[in-house]
């Protein structure tokens, strides 16, 4: 089943490739919008079947390089499950969004379905060495999808979003091989590996290993200093590309926390805890403060990703604290800390797609340029309306709940990170709203460059059925979390016992 | 029971949603819409204050949604749902067809809905979900005529502030969960250990503050006028801006249990009370008068808070409500009809409609603590509460009932005087009066801009008759609240509350307080408004521009936090980024270097190594003549060493 859900958008892919170059576009269309749909229906069934509290389901283990220690391992629990379902979602939505391209679309399509494979592919992974190969084919598709699709000077942001994601990548596979070259048997599986515990007691070299991860990691989450790749590269890159981007390949940085530095190196996540702490609560308020400073709207979204990001890194720093905590406040850490990522990814997805129609109708993110669309485009005024109140935290909205979950669990083991980083709701509901009255309010104003239309039109039928649904869900998760939260709770508990070996 | 505490939510935030999601196409029955919402709402609500329902459903590990009504909760669901329904009712007749009434309404929906979460919450959590939501609604209706930038920058502000202030509930949710595992009831939160109580009391007390308007977040409210009047009669002055006095009222047990929350809140309810009060008895437009008259009004339900007189704090709320809504909604009726909101340009208004010149009267004598009206009644009630505590809190308490008096005769004694003559075709030909102008706030443009809807200016026309019914009501019920004061419905009052006895207050304190609002009253009516006064005129500019409080959060809080978010951009792209490229740069010329002098050594190398064998095969060459006798000579040389070697070797 879960092969299936992974390689099935590939087949595709090379299906689409292989057909003759005559095939009207809209076959392909057609095609990419059923196979995203067809995901989609695919990941509803496993959450169907998927049985709360069952540990990880699913399973499929073969032998793929047995000598290495190295073997197919995929299935799925409380953590992966909610980050497949939303990565089928958003390609669901950048699928219907990008309905009207016409730029060289068969490849795009291509690209954006083995781009898929990677994602799902990588969340499913229980092998250390199969979430590397995903972790860096997401990094090659996404390089293609920027440098061939992009505006601007995508060359550069592409090759830039390539080296630094790819260096990490290598940091990470140093750290796995130094897991893997401490236990005994030598081998890549994280279950294995976790039931070992291989590094329990080696104090340097455990410390060594988590760094190794640890940069990785925070290369792709991406984390204060190691952002600048983030901003070009979303600037540039077309808005699916950008959607995904935030939406789901962020993800794979903190899920690899949750994932693989917390269960497979518990005592050295405990004790450079306070570093992730630091670290997060500067990504929350650096992020904030230099999104702030932004007059490009999509630069400032992207720079409010490090800020939602550094949320999810101050939760997991700060659930690492096994002394004086109630076990209920680090499983709300945990617990909003995957809920952070799903609710993130829907809305600044949305967001980024609605950059998008900014930059088709006018060719420009500068909001200075702009003033007044409410009047000419009163649904993309709406819409960005709830998505930019969904993205400050609004209840009612799934970044609430996340948000909420985590600054209540981190408060009592972390006062002051805490403290602080609330400060970054405020800033990020400043900026927004600010953001908000350039854009929308006021008297009408277009930018003047040249070449572009006239009027303003309103978003496009294709376009509010890609943006409408992701805002739906983030409402339907900020009102009635239970369904989700029912998921993650203990698969969050399930980690924290094992941090706390 | 649970389906009525639902239903009471869920309607107004269901159908408030609807309407704000079908735009403009619901317009026409939007109003309708609204009313019948409203009229539903008030039914369960007053159900709901009956029969004390609650209900639970699970959101958070732990952490389920939790309403409830009781007392308190009753009080306070019955005077939003009545309110809301006389504020609607006048929105249907005062405002104009071609709005976006869908939104508008859809909106006051949206709030009242939140509003009614906050009051019937009973955990922290579930009161932070409608506090927000209020507070975001609230954004949107002060921002409702969009195309006015200062009307946006003034909603802007409003939100921020209070948001600023949410902050201490989120502190305060993170604190007591700290502290103590569980659903966070309001009503347990005393019971947290120490240092966390003082937490979770000071994030209480800053949320509280910030959504009441109270110092030093005041300066709100005044640019929250800029919003439509049914808006500031609704959200500023009977619903959103008691949500603080009320949030301090429910957890009177977490500020006595703390040790200073108690004090600190009485003392900021009554500074605000005198304060405001001045800035009151300063302005010079209705609306502002009436916002800074709220901040003071509800500083006296903070000081009933902070004193534990529950019974006066409550019927001071209510009171209230009925008194400035009203308020609120004559001066939007006067900015529809006249254009202005100015006092000295609101000269005579009333004469011209009795019956709202009457209405508004009542309003202001309610206001103003005149007996036998409601506010008079309940300003004892709730003062009884300071005397016990201390003669100071008392004594500035009667300060700022004077100060009520003063401000609201202000009002009439301008909408009363007879209009002198010439006075309108002047107002014709000046844009804006003199004075105000010689007093520009760069800050807060609020006095500078003639803060008038074009559509309402345009549309100049008599008050509507289906505006007034409601403004009645809201008058009748401003005398009718009086007896709830008094023995025995008061004490009824009381045990509905079921805070415990409380202080009772003498006849003679009635007595009192009622004379000095006579006295106070009689003698501003007698004032020469707007001729030479005694005071130094820095503090009436002072007063006049909300004691500068905008300006000071902006120097010290707003333009820091802009300067840092534009170093630390500009940290970021020639620091960081740069960094990263030049690390990208360093590797480049690490490679040409490599290129140049490691790869052509290398290269050098193993050219020489080439050569030298090329030589090397040359020579070998030399010999092979393919001449016989070479061949043999060299045979005979080469033994010839071979032999001394030989030799030489053995």
């Amino acid at each position: 089943m879960l092969t299936a859900l992974v390689f099935a958008p590939t087949a595709v892919a090379v299906l689409l490739l292989a057909l003759p170059g005559r095939t009207p576009v809209q076959a392909v269309r057609a095609l990419w919008v059923a196979t995203a749909a067809a995901e989609l229906g695919l990941v509803i069934a496993v959450w169907a079947g998927y049985e709360t509290g069952g540990g990880i389901q699913y399973e499929v283990r073969a032998r793929w390089i047995p000598n290495a220690g190295v073997g197919y391992h995929v299935g799925v629990d409380g953590l992966s499950l909610p980050l497949l379902a939303l990565t089928c979602v958003l390609f669901l939505a950048c699928a219907v969004y990008a309905l009207r391209d016409r730029h060289r679309f068969r490849e795009f399509a291509a690209l954006f379905l083995f781009l898929q494979t990677t994602c799902l592919g990588l969340f499913v992974s229980l092998d250390l060495i199969l979430f590397f190969v995903f972790f860096d084919l997401s990094i090659v598709a996404m390089y293609f999808v920027i440098a061939g699709w992009g505006h601007g000077d995508a060359k550069r942001a592409a090759l830039k979003f390539f080296l630094y994601t790819f260096i990490g990548s290598l940091a990470l596979l140093l750290g796995f091989i130094g897991l893997y070259l401490a236990a005994s048997p030598h081998t890549f599986d994280i279950v294995d590996l976790t039931r070992q515990n291989p590094l329990a007691g080696r104090g340097t070299y455990a410390g060594l290993v988590l760094l190794a991860i640890g940069l990785g990691l925070a290369v792709k989450t991406p984390t204060v200093p190691f952002h600048t790749w983030l901003p070009p590269a979303h600037t540039e890159a077309p808005a699916a590309g950008s959607a995904i981007l935030a939406g789901v390949l962020l993800k794979m940085g903190t899920y690899g926390f949750l994932r693989i530095a917390m269960p497979l190196l518990p005592d050295a996540w405990r004790r450079y805890a306070l570093v992730l702490v630091v670290i997060g609560v500067v990504s929350v308020l650096y992020g904030a403060l230099v999104a702030l400073a932004q007059t490009d709207f999509k630069r400032m979204v992207a720079y409010t990703s490090v800020n939602h990001m550094g949320y999810i890194v101050l939760a997991v720093g700060a659930a690492a604290a096994t002394t004086d905590t109630s076990a209920q406040a680090r499983s709300l850490a945990v617990t909003g800390s995957v809920t952070q990522m799903v609710s993130h990814g829907l809305i600044t997805g949305a967001l980024f797609l609605l950059a998008g129609v900014l930059h088709d109708r006018a060719r420009s993110y500068d909001m200075g340029a702009y003033g007044g669309l409410a009047a000419p485009a009163p649904v993309f005024a709406a819409l960005t309306g709830v998505a930019a109140f969904a993205s400050l935290g609004l209840p009612g909205f799934s970044g609430f709940i996340a948000e909420f979950q985590i600054f209540t669990g981190a408060l009592g083991p972390r006062p002051l990170a805490t403290a602080l980083s609330v400060l970054g709701i405020l800033l990020t509901a400043g900026l927004f709203l600010r953001a908000l009255r350039q854009l929308l309010m006021g008297p009408v104003r277009l930018p003047d460059t040249p070449g572009t239309p006239r009027a303003f039109t309103d978003l496009r039928a294709h376009e509010s059925a890609a943006v409408v649904p992701l805002l739906a869900l983030a409402v339907v998760l900020g009102v009635a979390p239970r369904f989700l939260l029912d998921v993650i709770e203990p698969a969050s508990r399930t980690v924290l016992e094992l941090l706390a070996r | 029971m649970s389906p009525v505490l639902w239903a009471l939510v869920a309607l107004p935030v269901t159908c408030g949603a609807l309407l704000l999601a079908g735009g403009r196409t619901l317009d026409r029955w939007a109003p309708a819409a609204a009313v019948a919402v409203a009229i539903a709402s008030l039914g369960l609500a007053v159900t709901a204050a009956v029969r004390h329902p609650a209900v639970e459903a699970p959101l958070l590990d732990g952490l389920p949604v939790r309403l409830g009504v009781d007392g308190l909760s009753g009080v306070l669901v019955v005077t939003v749902t009545a309110v809301t329904l006389a504020v609607l009712l006048f929105s249907t007749a005062e405002f104009a067809a071609d709005e976006a009434r869908a939104r508008f309404f859809g909106l006051m929906l949206l709030f009242a809905g939140s509003m009614l979460v906050t009051v019937t919450a009973t955990t922290l959590p579930t009161l932070l979900m409608g506090w927000e939501v209020m507070g975001a609604t609230s954004w949107a209706l002060i921002g409702y005529w969009w195309r006015e930038p200062v009307r946006t920058a003034a909603a802007q502000t409003a939100f921020l502030v209070t948001r600023t202030a949410d902050l201490g509930l989120y502190l305060a949710a993170g604190a007591a969960l700290a502290a103590a595992p569980g659903p966070l009831s309001l009503d347990t939160l005393d019971d947290t250990g120490e240092p966390w109580l003082s937490f979770v009391t000071a994030g209480i007390l800053l949320a509280a503050f910030g959504k009441s308007a109270q110092l030093p977040f005041s300066f709100w409210l005044s640019r929250a006028m800029q919003g439509p009047s049914p808006v500031s009669a609704l959200l500023h002055s009977a619903t959103m801006v008691v949500a603080g006095a009320y949030l301090l009222l429910r957890t009177g047990a977490l500020l006595d249990a703390s040790g200073w929350g108690a004090d600190t809140a009485a003392w900021v309810g009554a500074a605000t009370a005198v304060a405001l009060g001045l800035v009151a008895v300063a302005q010079s437009d209705l609306k502002q008068l009436l916002a800074a008259s709220t901040c003071a009004q509800i500083g006296f339900m903070v000081l009933a808070a902070g004193v534990g007189a529950s019974t006066g704090g409550a019927l001071q709320l209510m009171a209230h409500a009925a008194a400035k809504s009203l308020l609120f909604m004559v001066a939007g009726a006067w900015l529809t009809s006249w254009g202005t909101q100015r006092l000295t340009e609101l000269r005579g208004v009333a004469r011209f409609r009795r019956s709202v010149g009457v209405i508004c009267t009542v309003g202001a004598l309610s206001l103003a603590g005149l007996p036998p009206l409601s506010l008079w009644a309940a300003k004892d009630v709730l003062l009884a509460g300071a005397l016990e505590d201390g003669g100071g809190l008392y004594a500035v308490g009667l300060g700022a009932a004077v100060l009520s008096a003063v401000y609201s005769v202000k009002i009439l004694w301008y909408v009363w005087r007879p209009m002198p003559a010439g006075a309108v075709e002047r107002r014709r030909r000046m844009p804006a009066s003199g004075v105000e102008q010689r007093h520009p706030i760069p800050a807060s443009a609020v006095h500078q801009r003639h803060p008038v809807p074009t559509s309402a200016v345009e549309q100049r026309r008599p008050i509507p008759a289906g505006a007034v019914p409601p403004l009645a009501l809201l008058a009748l019920a401003c005398a009718a609240l009086t007896p709830l004061a008094f023995p025995p419905v008061r004490d009824t009052l009381t045990d509905y509350l079921g805070q415990g006895p409380e202080p009772e207050p003498h006849a003679g304190e009635f007595a009192v307080s009622g004379l000095v609002a006579l006295v106070a009253a009689a003698l501003a009516w007698a004032w020469p408004w707007g001729g030479r006064t005694l005071v130094p005129p820095w503090t009436r500019r002072l007063c006049r521009e909300w004691l500068r409080l905008e300006r000071a959060a902006h120097v010290l809080i707003v333009s820091p936090a802009l300067g840092l978010a534009r170093a630390a951009a500009a940290f970021d792209d020639r620091v960081l980024d740069r960094a990263v490229n030049a690390s990208g740069v360093g590797a480049l010329v690490l490679a040409r270097w490599t290129n140049r002098f490691v790869e052509g050594a290398v290269d050098g190398a193993v050219e020489g190594l080439a050569t030298a064998t090329r030589r090397l095969g040359r020579w070998a060459r030399r010999p092979q003549t393919g001449q016989l006798h070479q061949y043999l000579a060299q045979a005979v040389a080469a033994f010839s060493v071979i032999a001394v070697v030989l030799v030489l070797v053995r």
